[in-house]
């Protein structure tokens, strides 16, 4: 914990890290194995549709270790990250409408559809460079980065904290939505952008591109988990958990806390922004709906379930809540919501560390057993130094 | 092996990390001179020519009936009230009514509140590692490294409050009392020429306040410190010199049996404590 390495090297020395890491390939593996060299029909042969269901698990993954490194360490619990998620989408949408090329059902060589149906004559100023992947990729993390900027910039210097935050965030993507569903704004409007053929030269719907995406998105969850693990494990991280838990304490021993709290929220925007643009090409769409309040509470919710300030159980329970999503809304749709909301209570009051806190049972349970610590055990202040 | 030591020896190029140079200048004597000094609150004269000096390395303590006027010199020192008139200063070059409170902190003065404040989740290494002087901007603090100098002076300051033994357990589990010495740590991890502490034994237990009085005595000498306390018997067993405030006003100043004595002392804040002290003895 106090080792004198290199600030991103030190994830790789902390053994829950290796775990993660370790498991977190071991799947990637095995999902490749099974559904490339396994025979199709064999019973333990993965389709592509499940393939990509799991890509799609990862991205949301992604997206609560980004709420998590807030809620869980900065103390900042934001409703409004699915508006960064969702930038981080549109801005890999346009990439993907473009790419379209005049393969669009208009034909036309520039304008993406939606645009040739509400005769627009030219591509809006803001719809330039899209075409190159680079371009695209930088705004994936700029857009939410820039966004999350000026907002926590706002929000932290006029030390808005606690619930006013939580609701000004729910305000912001609800904001957002209502703002891309219009079609002057030029994204396709309720629609959204969809349609898409190909990314980088792939065709997006064949089963390798598919596998290669799953794949990216597992890479970009490691690197993602790695790097907040990293600026968790930091000193600034510890300024993060002294600020969750004392700000103003904080603030007396020096540190700009707000500055702190802005550093973090962007990081964990971009993050999120990065996670929005791996989810577009694997479900083929983003519209406005992403940017819907209830999304945002539904991170919290996957990041509360499986255990706050941990990471890992981000991870956990976002996987476990989107795979029983699946499940429930295919069998019985109209329960799903009953389930979701009976999940939540029950973790709340069974598990209040959610899935994570089991998963540590038993290292606590050692913990408790030694013997408390007493007043008198060996702290004598000044032996050595008094007159 | 030489090699290795060279490498850490290349750390002690900090500043920082050097030990205190300080800019205060202290070879008149005093570190800290108040000179008639008057603050009133809509009439009130909560400090009424007060005349104070703290001589470097001192141990003083302060006491007085509630409302004498400490909590409000304790302000004025550490910059949080402005002083109707008088002088404050702090060695004989720096005018601390000219500065704000972080340039007065970062001067040297430290000031522990009587509520203590440490930061629960962390441990008790964490706590006196985020209260270090060091470069507090974003980048150095996410890229700061352990370093062996760093470790030995955050293990010195453990053995110094007596806290070595619980670095790595969460500040949370801690008893009151060694709450109270952790930010007394927190605030000696800054380095300060002079502490101001209010109230320490406040909520104590009879060991507590003795190793609270070592701890203070011990520290005497390396900074100056001023303590507020109302316990007359803890006062007595760390006091060289004690300062009696009455109406914002100093009463009486020398040793604790010549102010004890004092019939003026005696009359407005001692008397029942003294009598009640000779009827334990």
């Amino acid at each position: 914990m106090y080792s004198s390495n290199f600030w991103l090297a030190r994830p790789f020395t902390e053994r829950s890290t290796q775990l993660f890491l370790g498991v977190l390939i071991a799947a990637l593996v095995l999902v490749t194995i099974l559904h490339v060299v396994v025979p199709q029909g064999h019973p333990l042969y993965v389709n592509a549709y499940t393939v990509n269901l799991l890509g799609k698990y990862l991205s949301y993954a992604l997206l609560a270790v980004a709420v998590d490194l807030v809620w869980g360490y900065l103390g900042i619990l934001s409703l409004g990250h699915g508006a960064f998620f969702a930038l981080g989408g549109y801005a890999m949408g346009m990439y993907l409408m473009r790419q379209i090329g005049d393969r669009g059902v208009y034909g036309h060589p520039e304008l993406p559809d939606f645009m040739v149906f509400l005769n627009w004559d030219s591509l809006p100023w803001y719809w330039a460079g899209f075409d190159m992947a680079w371009f695209a990729f930088i705004m994936v993390l700029l857009a939410p980065g820039l966004l999350a900027l000026v907002f926590g910039f706002l929000a932290f210097r006029s030390r808005v904290t606690g619930v006013y935050l939580s609701i000004i965030t729910q305000a912001l993507t609800f904001a957002l939505m209502l703002a891309f569903f219009r079609n002057e704004m030029g994204f396709g409007g309720n629609n959204g952008l969809t349609d898409f053929r190909d990314i980088l030269g792939y065709n997006l719907r064949i089963d390798a591109t598919r596998l290669g995406l799953f794949l990216a998105t597992g890479g970009a969850l490691a690197a993602g988990y790695v790097l907040c693990r990293a600026i968790v494990g930091s000193k600034l991280g510890r300024v993060c958990v002294a600020t969750r838990d004392a700000e103003a304490r904080t603030r007396f021993i020096g540190y700009r806390v707000e500055r702190f709290q802005l550093f973090v929220f962007v990081v964990s925007a971009m993050l999120a922004g990065l996670a929005g643009a791996l989810y577009v090409p694997q479900v083929g769409i983003i519209n406005p709906s992403e940017f819907s309040p209830i999304f945002s509470i539904e991170i919290v919710l996957w990041v509360a379930l499986g255990g706050r300030a941990t990471l890992y159980g981000a991870v956990i329970g976002a996987i476990l809540v989107n795979y029983a999503k699946t499940i429930f809304t295919g069998v019985m749709p109209d329960a799903w919501l009953f389930a979701l909301g009976a999940m939540f209570v029950l973790v709340t009051v069974f598990l209040p560390k959610g899935v994570a806190g089991l998963l540590t049972y038993r290292y606590r349970k050692q913990r408790v057993k030694q013997p408390p610590e007493h007043d008198d055990s060996g702290t004598s202040p000044g032996n050595e130094v008094s007159a | 092996m030489n090699f290795l030591r060279s490498l850490a020896d290349r750390e002690r190029v900090f500043d920082f990390l050097a030990p205190a140079a300080s800019p205060v200048d202290v070879r008149h004597g005093p570190i800290l001179y108040l000179e008639d000094v008057t603050v009133s609150f809509d009439g009130f004269k909560a400090i009424n020519d007060l005349n104070l000096t703290i001589d470097d390395g001192e141990l003083r303590c302060i006491i007085g009936p509630n409302g004498a006027g400490k909590t409000t010199m304790m302000d004025i020192i550490t910059g949080k009230t402005r002083p109707d008139a008088g002088k404050v200063w702090f060695g004989s070059r720096h005018d601390l009514l000219t500065m704000n409170e972080p340039e007065i902190a970062s001067l040297g003065i430290g000031r522990k509140f009587q509520k203590p404040t440490v930061f629960e989740a962390l441990t008790v290494f964490e706590n006196l590692e985020l209260a270090m002087a060091a470069d507090k901007r974003i980048l150095p603090t996410l890229t700061a490294r352990m370093t062996p100098v760093i470790r030995e002076r955050i293990e010195e300051v453990l053995e110094t409050i007596g806290l070595a033994e619980l670095r790595l357990r969460p500040a949370g589990i801690l008893s009151h009392g060694q709450k109270q010495w952790l930010e007394i740590g927190m605030l000696l991890m800054q380095r300060p020429r002079l502490l101001l502490v209010d109230e320490p034994v406040a909520g104590m237990t009879e060991q507590e306040m003795e190793r609270t009085a070592q701890l203070l005595t011990g520290l005497a000498g390396k900074q100056s410190v001023v303590v507020v306390e109302h316990d007359m018997g803890f006062v007595r067993s760390i006091a060289r010199k004690v300062t009696v405030l009455h109406q914002g006003s100093v009463l009486a100043e020398g040793s604790m049996d010549q102010v004890s004595n004092d019939p003026k002392v005696v009359e407005v804040y001692l008397g029942a404590e003294v009598e009640e002290e000779v009827a334990i003895c």
